[in-house]
């Protein structure tokens, strides 16, 4: 069940994403001046036939997040009561730290008439509680567990590569949370070109953003093909590195059309949300990837005492190695 | 043993955490008062002073306004429109500020006590645009049977931005504005097509143009002044004018789109 519950939690976030998202496209969050109270009225007993106009996706963002709290106040509950291992544990308090800041953060922003600061800090940390739930569903998964498949050697270009790729998006999802909440959204008017030009042809602080945020697409592109290239190149036999890459290359194209139609769309609220959604799941995909790439270095005991890894064994020799091998 | 001893020292500490973050969050609150200019006795000798009055065209044909959709909020009106460019016979251009921008030197006019009011109703802002002077008091107040949230300035405005929220009909929040600024602008994020625009001004010679586009600076010092015209679309214009002793001298602005 706690699995589950885990899982669970971690799709709950990322709704809670998309509604955060809404707020932002639909410019009202400040549609409700008051935190954390709405209008006057406590947050659960504002009554629903005044959730109007942007109030709706404010007060619905506010209500998400309640819940999401409370699912991650319960998975840290649970886990300190049913989780053997410690580090997994700690996971669960620091989500749940994670989510109580997050929640400070998205009342300050709105008190201080979202200064760009706190506005960029709120969406790069909802992309850390993503992070940490998925991690926590990924870790406790029965498939975690087990180890997938027993006696595999680590790759080490995997690893690395894999940890360059997740680190890269990240940072491109600053950018883009920095290109939403200093109104640079706009800046660069056309796709797939710029002002008419391959580079804009002028430059301001908004178009810089806008335009690093392209480059930092490109650059996740090649990152992503890099890595799940490797993958079923080198590792097609193992589902749980070959599912993760397959589902990199689905949301890599759609990411990127949804950005495309952001802009020509002169930032749709709908489309604009589920660009910031599946940027976000492109992030986790590729860290459940990295985790598992990694999943090694977690052999531990039950009681969370790390012992030393197991003897490493070959894995069945692909043409790469074959040639690595003969070099 | 020390570790209990020093439970409650934290949670002593996680107290004083959370209310310096709660004050902090509180910070922004909605208290508006601020510095007022100190009021002398108006300056100028109504024996002697003169008008300055007016017209505003614009010439070309505007995009037209375009009807509101307030189907996120069944309390609004239906039918409403845009307030952009309202324009009149013969050109006249509606809602634009006019104002005596430089000439009077060194004179401090004193704060009319009456409040300007800037009202909500059928969930748009009424005036669309609107005059007031630096000290004077705003009363912002909602009529309509929905929510409304008075946002007023932003990140770039030299008087500090504001947030009200209005859930009653008949509320009223209260502003003083502490620095001249030619525009400042209202917004509603509740309902976003509410738009309305306020000139600060540190004098009280300014007008708002009606449907004819007419306006009247009247009780002016004789000299020369330098007045702008503010619209929110069509941007500035400013002219220089002469008046002398009891003279009334008429100029006009022409935008064009």
């Amino acid at each position: 069940m706690l699995p589950l519950f885990a899982a669970i939690v971690a799709a709950s976030t990322a709704v809670l994403i998309f509604a955060g998202g809404m707020v932002t496209s639909t410019g009202s969050g400040l549609s409700v001046p008051d935190w954390p109270n709405t209008y006057g009225w406590f947050m659960f007993s504002f009554p629903v036939d005044k959730w109007v106009g942007g109030i709706f996706y404010e007060h619905t963002h506010r209500l998400i997040a309640s819940t999401v709290g409370f699912l991650i106040l319960s998975l840290a509950f649970w886990l300190w009561r049913a989780e053997p291992r410690r580090w997994v544990r700690r996971l669960g308090f620091i989500a749940l730290g994670a989510v109580i800041t997050q929640g400070v953060l998205g009342g300050i922003t709105v008190l201080w008439y979202l200064p760009d600061p706190i506005s960029i800090a709120h969406a790069s940390l909802a992309e850390i509680v993503f992070c940490l739930t998925v991690t926590i569903a990924l870790v406790t998964s029965s498939g975690w567990k087990r180890g997938y498949v027993a006696g595999l050697s680590d790759d080490r270009l995997l690893q690395k590569i894999a940890i360059v790729t997740t680190a890269t998006i990240y940072i491109q999802i600053l950018l883009g949370a920095t290109m939403r909440h200093t109104g640079a959204g706009l800046a660069i008017p056309d796709f797939p070109w710029m002002f008419g030009h391959v580079i804009p042809d002028h430059w301001d602080s908004k178009i810089a953003i806008h335009f690093a945020h392209r480059v930092g697409a490109l650059c996740v592109t090649v990152l992503i093909l890099a890595t799940a290239g490797h993958v079923l190149y080198h590792h097609r036999r193992r589902a749980e590195l070959r599912n993760p890459s397959i589902l990199l290359l689905v949301l890599l194209p759609l990411q990127v059309t949804l950005g495309a139609l952001t802009v020509l769309s002169g930032r749709q609220p709908i489309i604009n949300s589920f660009h910031v959604v599946t940027g976000a799941s492109v992030l986790v995909t590729s860290l459940v990837l990295t985790m598992r790439a990694h999943r090694s270095r977690f052999n531990e005991g039950a009681a969370g005492v790390r012992v030393p890894r197991s003897p490493r064994h070959p894995e069945p020799l692909t043409a790469h190695a074959k040639a690595g091998a003969r070099a | 043993m020390s570790s209990r001893l020093s439970r409650p020292r934290t949670f002593l500490w996680a107290g004083v955490l959370v209310a310096g973050v709660t004050a902090a969050a509180c910070g922004g609150g909605t208290t508006s008062q601020q510095e007022v200019p100190k009021a002398v006795s108006n300056p100028v000798d109504p024996a002697t002073a003169g008008n300055v009055t007016g017209h505003v065209t614009l010439d070309g044909t505007p995009p037209p306004n375009q009807p509101i959709k307030t189907a996120s909020d069944p309390n609004c009106k239906a039918a409403i429109n845009t307030q952009t460019f309202v324009v009149g016979d013969g050109g006249s251009l509606a809602n634009v500020f006019v104002y005596v921008k430089d000439g009077l030197g060194n004179r401090v006019f004193p704060v009319p006590t009456q409040s300007v009011v800037l009202g909500q109703k059928d969930c748009q802002y009424t005036p669309h645009v609107l005059g007031i002077q630096v000290g004077q008091t705003l009363d912002m107040i909602s009529s309509d049977p929905t929510l409304h949230n008075v946002h007023g300035g932003d990140r770039d405005t030299a008087n500090r931005e504001f947030n009200f929220g209005q859930g009653i009909p008949g509320v009223k929040n209260s502003h003083v504005f502490s620095t001249k600024e030619v525009i400042f602008p209202f917004s509603c994020d509740v309902h976003k097509w509410m738009k309305a625009y306020l000139g600060i001004v540190d004098n009280p010679f300014y007008a708002v143009t009606g449907a004819d586009g007419a306006f009247s600076l009247k009780g002016l010092p004789p000299g020369t002044y330098t007045i702008e015209a503010v619209h929110e679309k069509a941007g500035r214009q400013t002219q220089t004018v002469t008046i002398g002793q009891k003279e009334t001298k008429d100029i006009s602005f022409a935008f064009k789109v």
